[in-house]
Parts: C-alpha cells; structure tokens; sequence
C-alpha cells in the first residue's frame, strides 16, 4: 500500500520578485513500512521536502497524497496528526521552559485524546526513557535523551509516518547507533513508514530500503539499498556522496594507486 | 551545616534533580530563585523593603497610631515627637499614619496598572510578532503613536480628560505603560518565532490562541516581568506626580505625592511635610528597581 | 612518514582542570603522547577533552583552569615555563591552529586579504605591493579559483570551506612546525572537506610538519591520519596506527567501530557502546 505518493514537487520559498524555487519537480513515493531515504549536500532542499510532506512549507506545486488521501496546502488536524517531523537538532526542538511531560501532553490536549497519563507513559517506555523523566526540563538531558524525546513527542499522536530530518546528525556515534536502533524497532513494532534525510549515506543505507541522491533541488538518482551496498549507483554525484562516508580519499595514494599494474 | 535534620533533608530534596512529581520540579526552580535572591544583596534588599510595603499597606489600620483623618487644627504642623513620629500637617492630621495608607493607594495604583497593563502589552506585542504582515504593522504603528509622547505628558493629557480621581489616574497610568510592554513582548516573540519547538507545535495543531499563551508566554514571561518591576519605580513617580498636580488621589484621601505637594507651602517652617513622603517614594522606587535587575538575573533563560 | 622519529612536541602526564561550583572537574586526566612529522589524530566523544588538550598545548586554555604536566616540550620551548611573551611569538608562527569555524580565527573587521598581508609583512618584511602579490599568489595555492575577488571579501562573506581555506594559506606563509586542527571539517560537506583536507594534507607532507587533527570522525580520521590517539572521559586508552584501526584493542575503541554504520560491512543491528567504569581507571 502506498503510504506517500509525490508527483512532481516543486517547493519554493518568498514572494514576487524574490521568490525562489528550492526544490524543482521531483517525484517519489513510499510503500508501507518502507523508509525512503534523502541525502545530499546542504541546502540541497531535502529540509524542504519534509516540511512540504509535513505541512511546514505552504509554497508547493504539484501533488501530494497521504494514504491515498490528496492533500491540499491546507491541512485538518487529522491529516497535521498523520505525519510527525523530527528535527535535527535535539537542543532547539523541545520546549526548554516546559517539563517533558507537558511536551508530551500538549499533543495530546490539541487533538482531544483520552487516557493522556497512560499514553504518555507507554511512549516513554516506547523511546527507552524512565517514566520519571515526565517531570524533568530538558536543560537537564543530553542530546540522546532530548532525542528520545523528540520522537516520543511524534509518536504520542499514533501516526503513519514519521519523517527524520537528520536525527542523528548532532550526535555522538555511540549515541547515534542507540537511536538508529531504536528507529529501527520502532519501525518494526508500530508498522511505521519513514522518510529519513541525512547527509551520511552510511547511515541512509543501514535504515533505508530506497535513498533520493539530490543536488541543487532534484534528484540525480533513486538509489536502491541493494546497489549502496553493493556499489553498483549510476550516478557520479552518487560514488562521491559514498566515498565521503568512507572518509577522505587521499589523491597521491589514488593517484599511486593507479600507476601500479592491476 | 548547622542546619537541623529535617531542614537539610527539605533542602535536598528541593535541591535534587531526581524529580518524582511536577510539584517537586516545580518548587525545585522556586527554591532555586529563592537561593540565588538570597545570594544577590541588593536584589534581596529590594525585595526585602518591597515586602515591607505589602505588610504595612495590609496592616495598616494596626500600624498607625492615629486616624489619618482626623484633623486638630490645635496640633497642626507640630514637629516630630515621641506623639507624633513623623509630625502633623497643616490640618493636624498624623503624618506618620498618612504614610502608612498612602502605602495602600501606592500599592492600590502600582498593582492595579500592572495587571491592566500586563495582558495588554504582551496580547498586543506577541500577537504582531507572531502573525506579522498588515497585524504587525497595524499593532505597532498605534504602540509608535503611544511611544512618541512623554509618558508623563500622555498621563497628564489623560487624567485632565477623564477628570481628577485615583481610578482615572490608574488608567491614564496604564495608557503610558504598556507600549513598552507590547514592544517588549514582540521582539522576544520574534526571537522564538522560528524555533524548532514552536514548528513542531504547529504541525501537531495548536492554534494561534494556544501557541501564544502555551509557549510563548511562558518564555517571554521572565523578560516581562522583570521590565515591570523596573517600570513600578516609574508608576509610583507618576502617580506621585499626578498626585502633586492634584490630579490624582483627591482629598483627604492619603497619596504621597499629594502629601509632598500640599506639604511645599510649608516647606521653610514644617520640612516634614515633603520630605517624609519624598523619601518613602525614592525608597519604594529604589527598591522596585534593584529588585527588577536582580529578576533579570535569576529569571533570564539565558542565565540558566 | 619521512623521519616520524623526529619529535616535535612531547606531552608527558598532562591534566586540566576546571574548579566549578560543585567541585574539581578533570577534563584531561593524565595524558601523554608525542608529534613527530605525521598526522596525529585525537578522537572520542564530544566531552571527552580533545579541545581541552589542543588549547592546552598552545597555552589557550580559560583563565580559570589549571594544567599540570610532567613534561611539555615543543622543540627547543618548554611550554611549561615559557613566558606569556615568548607564547605570543610561537602561537600562529610555529604552532598553528585552525578551528571548526574560521569566522572565530579571523579578524572581522579587517578583509582577508589585508590579514594575509599582514602575515606576509611579518614574516617576510615584504613591501605591501609584494605583500599583496604574494597573498594572491598563496591564495592561488589553496585552489581559490578568483583570489582578485576574494582578496576583498570580509570574514562573514567566505564560506566555510573558503575560509579554511584561507586559514591554511595563512599557513604557508608563516611556516608553523605544528598545526592543530580542532574538527577543521566537521561543518562541511563532503566534497568541500575532500578539497581542504587535501590541500592540508599537501602542506603537512610538503613542509615535512607535523598536525594534530581533532576529530569524532572515526572514518575519517582513519583515512587521513597516520597515528590516532583515542580519547574517553579525559583519558588516553589507546594510540594505534591508522591503518591498524580495526585491530584496536580496547574495548571502547571496538565499541566506537561497531557503533558505525558501515557501506562495506552492513549490519542489521548497530552495536551499542556499553561503558565499563573499569575504563576510567589508569
Ligand atoms: N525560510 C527560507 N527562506 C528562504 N530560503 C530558504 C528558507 N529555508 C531554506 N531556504 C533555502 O532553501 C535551500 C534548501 O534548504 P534546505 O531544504 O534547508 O536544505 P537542506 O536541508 O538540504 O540542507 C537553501 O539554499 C536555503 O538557503
Ligand atoms: N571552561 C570550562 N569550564 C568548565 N569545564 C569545562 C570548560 N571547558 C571544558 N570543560 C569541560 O571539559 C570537558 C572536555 O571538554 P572539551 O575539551 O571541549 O571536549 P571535546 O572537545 O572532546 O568535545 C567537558 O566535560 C567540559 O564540561
Ligand atoms: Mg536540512
Ligand atoms: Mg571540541
């Protein structure tokens, strides 16, 4: 079943004579349970895209559709609830003057749901945090924990799809390997559909089943997993994205490399 | 510490990150201000002679000695004495009991402003910051307009047209006031328009109304406060000067500014007449302001 | 590396710490290891103390902390005893530093070109013309593609990338014997930092110095060092050759490795990093 279908996206932002158009006609979409994955250099407008999906930027063209549902530049509440964002950096995404429990609260007050405690309680347990954390601040976690969080709060609403926005960028890599895998369960356990943009193909190619290679608002390639790992991308931009994950390519080694007879 | 056992393990349980309830977070950062008050002696003595009006204001028919009222002509401007700690005025009132009540029409004034002027200026300056566009424009063409005049000037040209009496000098007070205020309040919405927290808010659904008052408030709150503490000591001139001008409180009604201005007929011959409630308004201004720069720093967000 | 026995710093036993309102913190416990002519890199978690370490070294550390050391020799200066004056002349000419964001090591008011003039005059008593010149020159080493243009820009009109760029053209010029890099690339793309870190790599193994690369980039480091020095909680645990990377012994070395995602070697579950308090023991 197809949980998002993009046909022909174009976002764009100002007005008039200063409008500018970030991401130019792409077009995707994303089975049930599958993680569909974003990454490029940036600026490159893979923020953009997930603020379209999500209901963020209201300058698009083109066609979205949410489970089969046409969404419009103006959203319902149950369509807002369908789709989370979880943002990149874990300091400036939660409220630093509310404690974690009315982060997680707040949600649930606007969408009028039932059983608040109980499901704050399960989402915590969910996201691997003590129950007791509900009444710290965040001033008093660490990026991994105000991570958790973060996602706690997207998945406080039940939604069918959760979009990432480097979520793991600012984090440490042990940290890192602790959220990717918790990502990972999740998707499993609540039958998520992810779109994940990052800037690392490492890490898009350990969640993801099928990776958009963007530059300057397009995409040069739909990657599968399959051809990441087995090295077999079309794309030039691709292979240069790749050996960037593995680290830097030393051109007099290269170069050494490649006078010697095979 | 020489503190006794249940006083030290109230502190640690105040002082512990550890939260078990909201209530425990919440009288956490409490006592944590509270400490930092203490640490700070010119804020705490601020707060410490602001704390001093209130109870005086709420006890005052127990604190003065003489009726306020109650005039003698035979006692009329008598110097200070064991009787009379503070003199009498040119009715031969009790100068010390009039000071007492003139810290209830103080207080009276300085509170009744800041609760009209509050909600005023945080609705008006967060809701242009937030919506922006023609709303922002709008809003804060009219705050300009209000901005322009001389806060005292504006006061006066009020309270001449509402016509003397201390209701209408609390609104030609509040009329000065909350200019600022809005100001204040949008540029601190600004700065957090674009947060990544208040995004997420609005893509789970929240409304204007709610943005404003769940998330915006609580982080313009401190900022807000703070300018209003700083602002009483400006209040309290005003209303003083309103007073001096008789535009204020009117007859016998006890108002330090109308004490000090009935009182510089005499000034050569009864010097206790102005100078009493003259030092009473410096000292409440005062206090009010090192009490507001000392919020600044426990309260800002950016100290903590 | 040519010559890696010649050693250029020396650090034997050094700390630093930070008296705060609950107490002592040790940020850097302990530690010792020495720079020839290669590519050092220091490499562990944010907190772990590799900034503290680099500033150290340079005698930049915050007012407040103390450092203490057996030995800190830098050539022939004894860092240790060396006044604040002589400190002065060896930052910039014979240790060098370059941070993650060059706007903070560039002087805002003053154009780029000006300041790289300026280096040229002081190091090698040019006229402003041949000063000038030179620096287009320098700028041209760095692969600036308009050096005319850039020569005019102001620290907040270069991007990132440019701007380290021109970090290291200041470099050429003044002719350290030792750079510290503190996370030169962490804020750039990879194809910008590909581009720096051979131009960096070009200087290092030309001038035949020696550079300290501050990083949390295990891939990286991996590929660009020679040595790596891995850092946790303020402590040394392990210093290993680059290339024996994947050899390493101590059991957070190998949690760090296993906590990479990895295109060559997938995994269905990323190992997470258990940590052993016996590690913060030495
Ligand atoms: N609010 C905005 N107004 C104008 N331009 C923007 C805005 N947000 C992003 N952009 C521009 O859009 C482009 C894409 O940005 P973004 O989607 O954030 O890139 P990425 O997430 O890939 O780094 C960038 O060139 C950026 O400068
Ligand atoms: N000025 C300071 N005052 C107190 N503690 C500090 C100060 N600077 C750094 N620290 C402490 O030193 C430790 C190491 O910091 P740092 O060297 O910046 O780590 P890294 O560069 O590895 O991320 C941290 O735990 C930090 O809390
Ligand atoms: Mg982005
Ligand atoms: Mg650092």
């Amino acid at each position: 079943m197809t949980m998002i279908k993009a046909q022909h996206l174009a976002v764009s932002y100002g007005h008039g004579d200063t409008a500018l158009k970030v991401v130019k006609d792409v077009s995707f979409e994303a089975q049930k349970g599958e993680t569909f994955g974003l990454v490029g250099e940036s600026g490159c407008g893979k923020s953009t895209i997930l603020g379209a999906l999500a209901g963020r930027n209201k300058q698009w063209t083109g066609s979205i559709e949410i489970e089969g549902e046409t969404i419009g530049q103006k959203r319902t509440r149950a369509q807002l609830a369908k789709q989370q964002l979880v943002f990149q950096d874990p300091f400036g995404s939660i409220h630093p003057r509310h404690t974690i429990g009315r982060t997680l609260l707040e949600p649930l007050e606007i969408h009028g749901k039932d059983r608040r405690q109980e499901r704050i309680e399960k989402v915590l347990t969910d996201v691997g945090l003590p129950l007791k954390f509900r009444y710290r601040y965040p001033h008093q976690l660490s990026g991994g924990q105000r991570q958790r969080v973060a996602i706690a709060r997207a998945l406080i609403l039940e939604p069918k799809i959760l979009l990432l926005d480097e979520p793991t960028s600012a984090l440490d890599v042990s940290i890192q390997a602790e959220i990717l895998n918790l990502l990972k369960d999740l998707r499993e356990r609540e039958k998520l559909t992810y779109i994940l943009v990052s800037h690392d193909l490492a890490v898009v190619a350990h969640l993801c089943d099928r990776v958009a290679i963007m530059q300057s608002g397009g995409f040069v390639e739909i990657a599968t997993r399959q051809q990441l790992l087995e090295n077999t991308v079309e794309h030039p931009y691709t292979r240069i994205l790749m050996d960037g994950s593995r680290g830097y390519v030393s051109e007099k080694r290269e170069r050494n490399s490649a006078a010697l007879p095979a | 510490m020489a503190k006794s056992g249940t006083f030290s393990n109230l502190h640690d349980w105040l002082i512990s990150e550890d939260f078990t309830s909201s209530r425990q977070a919440r009288l956490h950062s409490v006592y944590l201000g509270w400490r930092s008050l203490i640490a700070n002696p010119l804020a705490f003595a601020g707060f410490a002679i602001v704390l001093l009006l209130i109870i005086v204001a709420a006890l005052a028919p127990v604190i003065a000695v003489h009726d306020p009222f109650a005039q003698d002509f035979l006692k009329a401007l008598q110097a200070p004495s064991a009787a009379h700690w503070f003199g009498t005025d040119e009715f031969g009132r009790d100068v010390f009991s009039r000071l007492v009540y003139g810290a209830r029409t103080t207080l009276y004034i300085t509170i009744l402003v800041t609760i009209i002027v509050a909600p005023i200026g945080f609705v008006i300056g967060a809701t242009a910051g937030y919506l922006g566009g023609w709303v922002d424009v709008v809003l804060m063409r009219i705050t300009d307009i209000f901005l322009s005049f001389p806060s005292l000037v504006l006061a006066l040209a009020f309270s001449a047209a509402l016509g003397p009496g201390i209701e209408n000098a609390v609104i030609a007070i509040a009329l000065t006031v909350w200019p600022p205020i809005a100001r204040l309040a949008r540029a601190e919405t600004l700065t957090f328009r674009h947060a990544d927290f208040v995004i997420a808010a609005e893509l789970q659904g929240a409304g204007t109304g709610r943005i404003l008052l769940r998330h915006i408030v609580p982080l313009c709150a401190p900022s807000i406060i703070v300018r209003l503490t700083l602002n009483m000591s400006s209040i309290i001139l005003t209303a003083a000067g309103l007073g001096f001008l008789g535009l204020g409180a009117q007859p016998p009604m006890a108002e330090w500014g109308a004490m000090a201005a009935s009182g510089r007929q005499y000034l050569l011959d009864a010097w206790w007449l102005t100078t009493v409630p003259g030092i009473a308004i410096l000292t409440v201004s005062l206090a009010f302001n090192l009490l507001g720069d000392g919020l600044r720093d426990i309260m800002d967000p950016r100290n903590g | 590396m040519a010559n890696t026995s010649d050693t250029i710093l020396t650090v034997e036993n050094m700390s630093v710490e930070f008296p705060t309102l609950t107490g002592v913190t040790t940020a850097v416990h302990d530690v010792s290891f020495t720079v020839g002519r290669e590519k050092v890199g220091i490499i562990g978690e944010s907190g772990s103390g590799k900034s503290t370490t680099g500033r150290a070294i340079m005698r930049l550390q915050p007012p407040q902390a103390i450092v203490k050391a057996n030995r800190m020799q830098f050539e022939d200066v004894d860092l240790m005893t060396a006044s604040e004056e002589e400190m002065r002349s060896i930052r910039g000419r014979r240790i060098a530093m370059i941070l993650q964001d060059p706007k903070y090591s560039l002087n805002p008011v003053m154009t780029v070109g000006e300041q790289i003039s300026e280096t040229v005059i002081l190091h090698e008593r040019a006229t402003r013309q041949e000063a000038r010149n030179r620096t287009l020159a320098m700028l041209e080493r760095v692969n600036i593609r308009d050096p005319e243009r850039v020569f005019d820009l102001y620290p907040h009109e270069v991007s990132g990338g440019m701007g380290q760029r021109i970090m290291i053209s200041m470099m050429l010029i003044a002719q350290p014997s030792l750079i510290i890099a503190d996370e030169p690339t962490s804020a750039l793309d990879v194809t910008v930092r590909q581009q720096v870190l051979t131009i960096l790599d070009d200087l290092v193994v030309e001038r035949n110095i020696g550079l300290i690369f501050i990083s949390h980039d295990l891939n990286l480091v991996r590929s660009f060092c020679d040595r790596v020095i891995i850092m946790y909680a303020g402590r040394v645990v392990e210093t290993i050759t680059a290339a024996d990377l994947d050899q390493a012994q101590h059991p957070y070395t190998r949690g760090l490795l296993n906590a990479l995602p990895s295109l060559d070697r997938p995994k269905d579950r990323l190992e997470v990093l258990r940590r052993d308090p016996a590690w913060l023991e030495n």
